[in-house]
């Protein structure tokens, strides 16, 4: 697994910082809908031993965990940031701010009617009560760092499956989470997996047993809802021989005035002849930082799918990636980005081939508008012993205005002469002609570009389950609507 | 009874005076074709009219029913009633023609009102069978890879979806073979009526041949020189733009 920790692999040409300008133009007042939520668990602000110990102990850990956390501590102060090839940017974090750790000490709610109505007021807020309701029964929202509603669990329970929040698996089921938490993405694997193993708390634990075809997707909806809250969600996902599952993820967060952090770990394990496909569509405000690492092993024919939407946040830094374990191993990312004013889309693919005849395909497609910035970068290894292994990258850019920009950092390492690769590239202009036309036909400026936006994503959008198409086309119209003058 | 009204309209492309005072009133149910040479600016005078923002209208007026629509953005002059069939379509990548319709439709209607999708879907049809285009043709993208004809082609789908008041074609007959122009010519004449009012732009006579007008104008140099019936169309074919020329010269 040592091919994979190298975060340090993506380095790119140093980027002319000049250009970028986080957060200007931002109304800070829209979309506020921050609700006031009694707290009963605060770790307060600041990192320390004593953050990470409160942690553990609120959560009654197992010392085993706590040592994790422990160590990871260590490995994050002890770990530079990554400026040397990432936006400096990061350097405007302030961890001495962020509180680590908030709950309100309720238990997971198992129906809609339990959850208390406060809860529910803020989901009718955040302006998906549909969706939500469309889906109660396969939803695991995450509300702060608590998991406040669940139910599904209990329908996929019958089938063997394992559907818990993070510190619930980990205290219960030890003995399947444990061999392969933190396997994936070691925890010194980049500075910020390692401040998540520090303080991780919520994300959603799940195991499929061998053979078992969960129908529904399943789901999670993140959320931060408390100032200099940052989230530090976990997930891990085994999907065991011949299983297969859909997992769906959502994040929003208020505007606040002052940045927060939002920083995930996910891995996915999917077994032999396994399907992982894992889906996020988020929106974030233009306040958080959102730098999470995603990373899958697919076994002998197994297949791991990440389609993943990234709309909103300050700096999104995310590059989920497949690592190719076993014969005929298939790994596949589907990007969508849009940078909005004040916003830098940092996302990409990571392929690291490791067995032979595996194949991999990494579409992505960005969008930038008004000073919005979007960066690809994408690694995919082949090493020189395999055979018979493919790879496809295509990467796609769509400018709105000349200030927006689009950098693309594409790292293709194949060795041998017995695997092949193709690599394709574009940019392209939504052009003030295109804009004349679709107003000749009645449509505002804003929905003319909202249209043409939607119609660079449409064919990876088409990939998206319904519901999820549905919104991502909706946000598309509101970051659309607000971007003309 | 609508009318439009282009009242002494001078057009400028940053310091270059294009449209220097054209005047010219369409009523409905009638079919006026502006002709002349290229570089007269005729396209200027469409684009114009559609508030296209490259173009800056320096002095004079437009009229829609009596009121000016010069301080109209684009979009709010479509959904007035006026519609453009471009020269040039724009490609719009990964729109269905169906979608872009629905929006241009749904863009017509009031706040809070819903498109009837099951309603919207069969007068598209409708109209399609009257124009003699196959039902797939509305799922691909808007003129992306799109040939000549069935660019124009698309654009007479849309008017007569959109149903102005009235259209302006500009060099519909271009880029056309004699098929396709047949086709599209047959498109425009079906359209024909007492509601709508056309202003056709061509270089050529041979368009007029299919869709005969009521009124002829020559433009040249940015201003209207010659009016007549569809007659004079015939007269320019046989006598070429010189004529108009010399007779402007002796004038």
């Amino acid at each position: 697994m040592s091919d994979v920790t190298e975060t340090e692999s993506l380095a790119a040409p140093l980027a002319d910082e000049a250009a970028a300008n986080p957060v200007s133009g931002i109304d800070q007042t829209a979309g506020n809908f921050s609700y006031k939520m009694d707290y009963e668990f605060d770790a307060g602000t600041g990192l320390s031993e004593k953050t990470v110990r409160y942690i553990s102990s609120v959560k009654k850990e197992a010392p085993w965990i706590l040592e994790f956390r422990l160590n990871a501590l260590k490995q994050f102060l002890a770990k530079p940031m990554p400026t040397h090839w990432a936006t400096k940017d990061l350097e405007n974090i302030n961890f001495d701010k962020i509180r680590y750790y908030l709950a309100s000490g309720q238990k997971p709610k198992r129906t809609w009617d339990e959850v208390p109505d406060d809860i529910k007021k803020t989901f009718e807020r955040l302006g998906i009560p549909e969706q939500e309701r469309k889906f109660l029964a396969g939803v695991e929202a995450q509300f702060d760092s608590e998991a406040a509603y669940s139910n599904i669990k209990d329908v996929v329970a019958k089938q063997g499956v394992i559907f818990a929040n993070s510190t619930e698996a980990l205290r219960e089921h030890p003995e399947i989470f444990r061999k392969y938490f933190g396997k994936v993405i070691p925890t010194g694997d980049n500075k910020f997996s390692a401040l998540n193993s520090a303080v991780f708390s919520g994300g959603s634990f799940i195991y499929v047993p061998k053979g078992v075809k969960v129908a529904h997707p399943l789901q999670a909806y993140f959320r931060i809802n408390a100032e200099n809250f940052g989230q530090f969600e976990r997930t891990l996902i085994i999907c065991d021989e011949g299983a297969e599952l859909t997992y769906m993820e959502g994040c929003t967060a208020p505007k606040f005035s002052t940045s927060t952090l939002h920083s995930a770990v996910v891995e996915l394990v999917a077994l032999k002849g396994a399907k992982i496909q894992y889906i996020t569509v988020q929106n974030w405000a233009n306040n958080v930082f959102n730098l999470v690492t995603k990373r899958g092993v697919a076994h002998e024919e197994a297949e791991i799918k990440w389609i993943d939407c990234n709309i909103g946040s300050r700096l999104t830094m995310k590059y989920p990636g497949v690592v190719l374990k076993g014969r005929k191993a298939r790994g596949e990312v589907i990007s969508i980005a849009l940078a909005n004013d004040g916003q830098h889309q940092d996302t990409g693919a990571k392929m690291i081939h490791a067995a032979d005849e595996t194949t991999s395909n990494i579409v992505a497609k960005s969008i930038s508008v008004g000073q919005g910035r979007s960066t690809y970068r994408g690694v995919v290894h082949i090493p020189k012993h395999l055979k018979g292994c493919k790879n496809n990258t295509e990467c796609d850019a769509l400018l709105i205005n000349t200030n927006s920009r689009t950098d693309t950092y594409p790292a293709i390492t194949v060795r041998g002469d017995a695997n092949s690769v193709q690599h394709e590239a574009s940019v392209s202009k939504v052009s003030e002609e295109q804009i004349f036309y679709m107003q000749q036909r009645g449509l505002t400026e804003g929905q003319a570009m909202s249209l043409s936006v939607n119609g660079f994503v449409n064919d990876l959008a088409s990939q998206f389950p319904m519901e999820y198409s549905v919104e991502l086309k909706r946000l598309i119209d509101l970051e659309m609507e607000g971007s003309v003058g | 009874m609508s009318s439009l009204e282009i009242k002494d309209l001078h057009v400028s492309i940053g310091e270059k005076q294009i449209v220097k005072g054209l005047t010219l009133t369409v009523r409905s149910g009638e079919v006026h074709a502006i002709m002349g040479p290229n570089g007269t600016g005729k396209s200027t005078l469409a684009k114009a009219v559609a508030g296209h923002p490259s173009f800056t209208i320096t002095s004079g007026d437009v009229l829609l029913d009596g009121r000016s629509i010069l301080a109209m953005q684009p979009d709010e002059r479509a959904r007035a009633g006026l519609f453009l069939a471009f020269q040039y379509p724009s490609e719009i990548p990964g729109v269905s023609i169906a979608n872009f319709l629905r929006a241009a439709v749904q863009a017509r209607m009031g706040e809070g009102e819903e498109l009837d999708a099951t309603g919207y879907y069969k007068r598209l049809y409708s109209k399609m069978d009257l124009l003699k285009i196959d039902r797939k043709f509305t799922s691909r993208a808007i003129n992306d890879g799109f040939s000549g004809g069935e660019k124009k082609r698309c654009e007479i789908l849309q008017m007569a979806m959109l149903e102005p008041k009235f259209a302006l074609m500009d060099e519909t007959d271009s880029g056309l073979d004699i098929d396709a122009l047949r086709i599209v010519a047959d498109g425009v004449n079906a359209l024909r009526s007492t509601n709508l009012g056309v202003l056709m732009i061509t270089h050529y006579q041979r368009l007029l041949g299919y869709i005969v007008p009521d009124h002829v104008h020559v433009m040249w140099d940015g201003r209207i020189v010659k009016s007549g019936d569809k007659s004079l169309a015939l007269e320019l074919e046989a006598k070429g733009y010189d004529w108009v020329k010399k007779e402007l010269v002796r004038a």
